[in-house]
């Protein structure tokens, strides 16, 4: 990979404790970040929530969550359509991030709605991403091209699970960066 | 076929670096972007996007010497950090939203969690962004920052070094890392650093740039940053952006 390019790439380095004042929409009202956290269009909205959990299964009280999603018609490229947000788990005491959004359409005809995370904390020297599926599309699931590249008993790691709240339906999703749960990650280069 | 690229990227778990222990994934992630090439036909979201020039950026948010002061300016050494978004072409990237967070001059961050007793300074926030022009080129001026302890092991300290963040069309571009400054004689015992392939840890160290300095205001920094990502062009209505 380093021999196919002329340039090298910067190496990643970690994001540290202290990125929240910068990168995160909640942490001041006099600086505001230009990344939201809440994705808003056409469709239905839903909120997704978790924590990040260590190899002694602690919460991650300084992790930055990114998610990136199509439209709520499967589209990536549109110009009307802002898919990306950003949320962290230091801003309440159970290390919860937290995100308003809108379910997203199907990317591929034959894959399952799904939203893209990116998970980088202090600790961690690259960031890694992830994938959300939705425990209300078990059908569209077991058809998605990169579940199925994921090894059957680590599926679950990538399901959120539907709450039972009435208005507007909520996703859990923890990421396990260690242990017997650990969260699949995905290489995308 | 490696997800990350272990020549140029520091590994998940590096034993010097305390907290990378408990956090780094143990387990190798699962390549997806070799889905697209398997079957052309397949969009892999990670890969795809329309998030260049898409944030708002205020007028003074690239310079951190004028965007929070409170009827004062900032102490310390004013400095301007300035270079090009390329990709692993050597290609210029427009539209990167680029975002920066460091220490005062004094060592301390504006930030809840930093204990570090050196005082805040009331003029100086420590945060700017900005957007990549079509040249790729990027500027930034600020105070330079002041190293600082950290708890990693007895008498660490963190090399003086300015955060950056970068985002361009799509995802995978993704890219978090740390600027740090010519002949720091920290880097050499800085485990963050040091994690990073010997080869490639001279990208992450800025050169002094005469040519980049303002005569009588600032000293100047030259930093250019290679991103992944926007090399193919994963379906037609969608252009790489070269």
């Amino acid at each position: 990979m380093a021999s196919k390019f002329p340039r090298g790439l910067t190496p990643s380095q970690t994001v540290g404790p202290f990125f929240t004042t910068a990168l995160t929409a909640s942490d001041n009202n006099t600086f505001v970040s230009p990344v939201d956290n809440e994705v808003s269009g056409a469709g239905q909205k839903i909120n997704l929530h978790g924590r990040v959990l260590d190899g002694n299964r602690d919460p991650v009280s300084d992790a930055l969550i990114e998610i990136w999603q199509a439209d709520s018609q499967g589209n990536l490229t549109s110009t009307d359509f802002l898919g990306f947000a950003r949320s962290d788990t230091s801003s309440n005491s159970e290390s919860s991030y937290f995100f308003t959004t809108i379910k997203p359409g199907a990317v591929n005809e034959s894959d399952a709605p799904h939203i893209s995370v990116i998970v980088t904390m202090r600790g961690l020297l690259t960031h890694v991403y992830t994938r959300l599926y939705f425990s209300d599309e078990l059908e569209a699931n077991q058809q998605d091209s990169v579940l199925n590249q994921v090894p059957e008993n680590r599926r679950a790691t990538l399901i959120a699970q539907r709450g039972e709240n009435k208005f507007v339906p909520s996703y859990h999703f923890d990421i396990h960066m260690q242990g017997e749960n650990e969260t699949v990650f995905f290489g995308v280069l | 076929m490696a997800s990350i690229d272990s020549s140029q990227h520091p590994p998940f778990i590096f034993t010097d670096y305390k907290s990378s222990l408990l956090r780094g994934p143990m387990q190798s992630p699962i390549d997806i972007a070799a889905l697209y090439s398997i079957n052309s036909g397949t969009k892999i979201s990670e890969l795809l996007g329309s998030l260049s020039s898409r944030f708002a950026i205020g007028e003074l948010d690239h310079d951190l010497t004028q965007n929070f002061c409170r009827g004062g300016e900032p102490l310390g050494e004013r400095m301007i950090v300035s270079g090009r978004v390329l990709n692993q072409l050597g290609n210029p990237v427009p539209g990167v939203l680029i975002e920066v967070w460091q220490a005062n001059a004094s060592g301390r961050y504006v930030h809840k969690a930093d204990q570090h007793e050196a005082p805040i300074d009331p003029n100086f926030i420590g945060v700017g962004r900005c957007i990549s022009d079509r040249d790729g080129q990027y500027r930034f001026c600020t105070i330079k920052p002041g190293a600082y302890p950290w708890k990693n092991h007895p008498n660490a300290w963190r090399p003086q070094h300015i955060h950056f963040s970068l985002l361009g069309e799509a995802i995978n571009s993704r890219l978090v890392t740390q600027m740090y400054f010519p002949a720091d004689p920290l880097l050499s015992f800085d485990p963050i650093f040091l994690a990073v392939p010997a080869a490639a840890r001279e990208r992450l160290v800025s050169t002094f740039d005469l040519s980049i300095s303002e005569a009588g205001f600032a000293l100047g920094y030259h930093f250019d940053i290679v991103i992944a990502g926007g090399l193919a062009t994963p379906n037609e209505d969608h252009g790489g952006h070269g």
